[in-house]
């Protein structure tokens, strides 16, 4: 109880909170309290915050459908190249979102190597519109979820997939019976990560599937628009309400999902 | 009897290399018995298809398995720790094999009730493996084993986990439940006791390599490593025959009332070791001289290391021990009776 | 550094009064001698190129002053500046924005400029104005109304009365116009300048009703400058005749 703390780790410890929280603090001192009812029942509010939650959740389903079993993948099987293939689905991390989002048109833009092909196959569009969003959201989001599902599927123990191989059982049912309920901690703790970093999402979404509300205008993009427009006001309420929406479901979850059995 | 398990099992891995014969009689069990890094793990991962095979062959029931993946070989197997499903209750667990094999749900329930009322855990099901005791889990993995009606039973130290209480409870448990089994049991183990109590036969491996086989007596009479004779408690060494008298290299040598000829073993009991401060007298028996290197308790009595011309375990009575002042670098006198040595072929 | 905040409080006055009196134009400029320094400008998205080629003729004519510019959607700019961004001079693309600046002293109008309608090159969709904007399938970007090319647009539309409906609002007129580019729309409500500036991707359709949304472009030395002379010679030097040409030949209209 009584262990003194090291004085050079909890001076740069308690600088680094203060840097983290500083911010915040900042966009609550200046937050008006007063307008913010009427601020919250604004259509436009309301609907990109709609928007902005429809999307977040679809592109965390979409990059749980893509990214487990990329991750079981990367985790269960040697095959040439895959230190490769893990490097590269590292790179939406550290791609500056713009990029990605430049990258996105030129690969599913209406010109795109495989957009054109949608277009004119199928009359499939994806910039401008919702589903260019989750798409957007799930690129840069999908590398988080891959690497907690990998690093979750590497921590479990594979001997439980041999029990399961002796007991008669295929390697898909030993994935759906074994695999899957002993990772579901690390797999819900990678979707929490994958989803709140889709609903932040802005550089790619902008680039890729434009602005517009009701449409593609995501919460971050509207507080970037009203911060534009010199209503700094606007902005700090809706960054506000970002910033409330998502630690009241991140901490929901945690409750729920993330606390060890 | 035919075997029902006919194996040569040949598996490298890194540096080591692995090479056993193994057959396995129906309803006979063999303890695959040896030190740590032997190779015993390795020869129930090939035989279970989790290892793969780099020559040799692998027989059961007449069918070629060498080709086959794991979840089409009719093998059952308790791992060390178990591997019960954390997420399953007991009676998922026991009933998974039998789902596995195309049983609907409710007949796959039916087949785990009954198997977990056998091995005494009837009113356990509900339970996740996590709120079992060490003993319980060690009967849901043999009853999990079990229920997919195994043709050959792999057991890998399946009382190593225990305490030793709830071991002596538990292998007894086992004995039954093994005896009771039709097909061909392979228990691997390090433990003599497991191996003598469980085991119709005897396999010992080292390094790979098959050094021994036999049924208890004679494994445990007529020791024939230095792995072998530690493993029963037995002095043992190597030497040339020449009628009741065997010469060790360097020139000591050991007189037994055996006859034996050419090269030979000789091996006697701790138990039959006799410990002086001086030089006995009297009855032609073997003596020596040789300074204590080592006191430690084995069972109610003392176990004594001593050097000399030949290494040599003694076991003395604490009663005895009080009158010879056991220090280390203690110089005393060896002696062992003609009649309690044992002399055989090499 | 009381002294050196009196200090350039003199110099700023003394600047002002030196352009309030004397002649305007690089001649001017080059006379004072004194100016150097780094000069930064905030300047609007569609005078990228105009203002890159004046920087680098300024630059050439004032050795020892070097321009940078930042330049970004008018509305951005000004909340940058209003927010304490270290700004010399400010070209807004509309008073609108100007005006929202609190640190701006007295802008001056230097150009004007009006909307045209980007598309393809070679026009594949036969866009004629600004009812050529609502076929269906068609996808036409607009910028944000907060920037003044969005404005802008707007008033000509609304003016037309025709009913267009963007696919999204950019954030500022080079974004709009790299969507056409890039082909993910059909046609873009860009400045005329813009569409020159790219002309070899993109061709510019002429509408009347974007004389009733011509905007002035205000240019203003900031109050809060650190570098007053800098600031001030640069702004003379875009207002010269010299500058004007660059601008005008840009497409700019003189104001």
């Amino acid at each position: 109880m009584t262990k003194r703390v090291p004085v050079p780790l909890l001076v740069p410890a308690v600088l680094g909170l203060i840097f983290l929280i500083l911010p915040l603090v900042g966009l609550l001192a200046r937050t008006p309290w007063a307008t913010l009812p009427a601020r919250l029942a604004e259509p436009r509010v309301v609907e990109a915050l709609r928007l902005s939650l429809l999307t977040s959740s679809l592109a965390t389903v979409l990059c749980l459908l893509l990214g487990v079993p990329l991750a079981w993948l990367l985790a269960r099987v040697e095959f040439p190249g895959r230190r490769l293939v893990r490097a590269l689905i590292t790179v939406p991390l550290v791609l500056p979102p713009v990029v990605g989002g430049i990258a996105l048109l030129l690969a599913l833009g209406r010109r795109g190597l495989v957009g054109q092909w949608l277009d004119t196959t199928f009359g499939i569009t994806l910039p401008f519109t919702t589903a260019g969003v989750v798409i957007a959201e799930s690129f840069v989001a999908l590398p988080f979820l891959v690497i907690a599902v990998e690093g979750a599927l590497r921590g479990a123990d594979s001997r439980y997939e041999e029990a399961a191989a002796t007991l008669g059982s295929t390697r898909w049912t030993t994935f759906t019976h074994v695999t899957l309920p002993l990772v579901a901690p690390g797999i819900a703790a990678g979707a929490v990560l994958c989803w709140a970093r889709a609903l932040g999402e802005f550089g790619a979404t902008i680039t890729f599937a434009g602005n517009y509300p009701g449409v593609t205008q995501t919460m971050p993009l509207a507080v970037y628009q009203t911060m534009e427009s010199g209503d700094l006001e606007g902005a700090v309420v809706l960054s506000l309400i970002l910033l409330v929406v998502s630690v009241a479901i991140l901490a929901g979850l945690r409750d729920r999902w993330l606390t060890a059995p | 009897m035919t075997a029902l398990l006919d194996a040569h099992l040949v598996v490298n891995r890194d540096a080591f290399h692995l090479d056993v014969v193994l057959r396995i009689a129906p309803g006979e069990t063999v303890a695959l018995l040896g030190p740590n890094g032997a190779g015993k793990t390795t020869a129930l991962r090939a035989l279970a298809g989790l290892a793969p095979l780099a020559g040799g062959h692998l027989r059961l029931d007449g069918e070629d398995l060498r080709r086959v993946p794991p979840e089409k070989r009719p093998i059952g197997v308790v791992f060390q720790d178990y591997l019960l499903f954390p997420h399953l209750s007991a009676r998922d667990n026991v009933a998974f094999g039998p789902r596995r094999h195309g049983m609907d749900r409710r007949s796959a329930h039916a087949v785990a009730d009954r198997w977990l009322e056998r091995v005494g855990l009837a009113d356990h099901g509900r339970r996740k493996p996590r709120n079992l005791s060490g003993g319980q889990a060690q009967r849901v993995a043999l009853a999990r084993a079990l229920a997919v009606d195994p043709v050959l039973l792999l057991l890998d130290e399946p009382l190593a986990a225990l305490d030793a209480r709830t071991r002596l409870e538990t292998r007894g448990e086992l004995r039954r439940h093994l005896a009771a089994h039709p097909g061909a049991t392979l228990l691997v183990t390090h433990d003599p006791l497991d191996a003598l109590v469980l085991a119709d036969r005897l396999v010992i491996v080292e390094q790979g390599r098959v050094v021994q086989e036999g049924d208890a007596v004679t494994i445990t009479a007529r020791p024939r490593t230095d792995y072998v004779a530690r493993l029963v408690g037995l002095n043992l060494y190597r030497g040339h025959g020449a009628g009741h008298v065997v010469s060790l290299p360097g020139g000591f040598t050991l007189t037994s009332t055996d006859t034996v000829h050419g090269d030979a073993f000789v091996a006697f009991s701790p138990a039959a070791v006799a410990l002086h401060a001086h030089r006995p007298d009297g009855s032609p028996r073997n003596t020596w001289p040789v300074v204590l290197d080592d006191v430690q308790h084995h069972g109610d009595n003392l176990r004594v290391r001593l050097d000399g011309p030949i290494s040599v375990a003694a076991d003395i009575t604490p009663a005895a021990a009080a009158q010879l002042d056991l220090s280390p670098g203690r110089e005393l006198w060896v002696a062992v009776k003609a009649t309690e040595t044992r002399a055989y072929q090499a | 550094m009381r002294i050196r905040i009196a200090a350039t409080i003199g110099l700023t006055s003394l600047i002002v009064l030196a352009g309030c009196g004397g002649g305007t134009g690089p001649a001017a400029a080059e006379k004072s001698g004194s100016v150097t320094g780094p000069v930064t400008v905030f300047a609007a998205a569609s005078l990228t190129e105009s203002f890159t080629t004046l920087g680098k003729r300024f630059e050439s004519t004032h050795p020892g002053v070097e321009v940078t510019f930042n330049f970004a959607g008018s509305s951005a700019l000004a909340t940058q500046i209003n927010e304490g961004a270290p700004a010399d001079v400010f070209a807004s693309a509309s008073p609108k924005n100007m005006a929202a600046v609190a640190d701006a002293g007295t802008p001056a109008t230097f150009v004007r400029n009006q909307l045209v309608i980007a598309v393809a090159k070679g026009n594949p969709k036969g866009i004629t104005g600004l009812s050529g904007l609502t076929g269906p399938g068609l996808k036409v970007a607009l910028c944000a109304e907060a920037v003044p090319c969005g404005a802008a647009a707007r008033t000509a539309i609304d003016a037309s009365g025709v009913k267009v409906t963007p696919v999204t609002l950019e954030q500022d007129v080079k974004a709009a116009l790299s969507k056409v580019r890039l082909g993910e729309v059909d046609a873009a409500l860009v400045y005329r300048t813009d569409a020159k500036a790219s002309a070899a991707a993109v061709d510019a359709v002429e509408f009347p009703e974007s004389a009733k949304a011509v905007n002035d472009y205000p240019i203003v030395v900031l109050t809060t400058a650190k570098n007053p002379g800098g600031a001030r010679a640069f702004v003379d030097y875009v207002l010269s005749a010299d500058g004007v040409r660059v601008l005008t030949e840009a497409g700019f209209q003189a104001p």
